[in-house]
């Protein structure tokens, strides 16, 4: 008896609840993006899910995914080091220089 | 023309015996969700990254049981390679001692919790009322075949977002660089 597909998205779901939570809860910018790659992953993990169902395309998609990821962290990780040069801290609500 | 060149196994069939028991199942995804709640936990940012290498690696053994062989490798190479060596690194440039000993959770949490918890009460009503909606037949995709129909399915199906995939990693490298560099 195969495991029902509707397993994979449960545990993808938690994995997306999990990341949301540490998005909205942590000040460390760099556990912000590490959680935004936990909601990334449960996504692939829904998208491969339902590729054993309705064929390839969710697997290519993963992949588009996959690259998505990179771009963001590398662009998300570029901007925490220039802004840490500037005011020595990686707290999300001490970036606050746009805030009046 | 070339919208049918994805071929698409179908074949269904209800009694095939599983790529592994589901005993592998629940520990993959015990591991995951275990090491996912680790990742947004921890006050050391460094464990948070060790722990979010294992959530990718059980993701990637989820793959295999999923017959996705490629994307595990893919997930293993990019992700727990060089994603997290990239975390690692700038952990490693912003750490700050004073850091650990500061509050980790903004004043929000309690809010942020409640409606992070709201949605995941939608998320369960919709999946308890629409269980029937997702079949439980599998297609059993050949894992073979899996690189080959992927590649086709890349460069044929798919090959103009692959394009403005590649033109979009070039912003990625480029705006990196920009970013972080002090005087360009």
């Amino acid at each position: 008896m195969p495991i029902p597909t509707v397993y994979y998205l449960v545990v993808a779901a938690a994995l997306f609840i999990i990341g949301t939570i540490g998005v909205v809860t942590r000040r460390n910018v760099v556990i912000i993006l590490m959680s935004i790659e936990l909601i990334l992953n449960a996504v692939n993990l829904n998208l491969v899910a339902f590729s054993q169902l309705y064929g390839l395309h969710g697997q290519v998609f993963s992949i588009f995914v996959m690259t998505d990821a990179a771009a963001e962290a590398a662009v998300g990780l570029g901007i925490l080091i220039a802004f840490f040069r500037n005011k020595e801290t990686v707290n999300v609500d001490e970036i606050d220089l746009l805030k009046w | 023309m070339l919208m049918n060149a994805l071929p698409m196994l179908a074949l269904f069939q209800t009694d095939m015996e599983p790529v592994a028991p589901r005993f592998f199942f629940y520990m993959l995804s015990g591991i995951a969700l275990v090491s996912a709640i680790m990742v947004i936990t921890r006050k050391n940012p460094v464990h948070s990254a060790i722990s979010l290498i294992f959530t990718l690696l059980s993701l990637a053994g989820l793959y295999l049981m999923l017959y996705a062989p490629f994307v595990a490798g893919v997930q293993i190479i990019l992700y727990a390679g060089g994603i997290m060596v990239l975390f690692l690194f700038v952990i490693m440039l912003v750490n700050l001692e004073r850091n650990l000993k500061e509050e980790q959770f903004n004043r929000q949490w309690v809010v942020g919790i409640l409606a992070t918890l709201s949605l995941a009460a939608l998320v369960a009503y919709v999946y308890v009322k629409g269980k029937s909606v997702f079949p439980d037949r599998v297609a059993q995709l050949p894992e073979s075949l899996n690189v080959q129909q992927i590649a086709i399915g890349l460069y044929q199906n798919y090959m103009l977002p692959f394009e403005i995939a590649s033109l979009l990693l070039l912003v990625a490298i480029v705006g990196a660089v920009v970013m972080a560099k002090k005087r360009i």
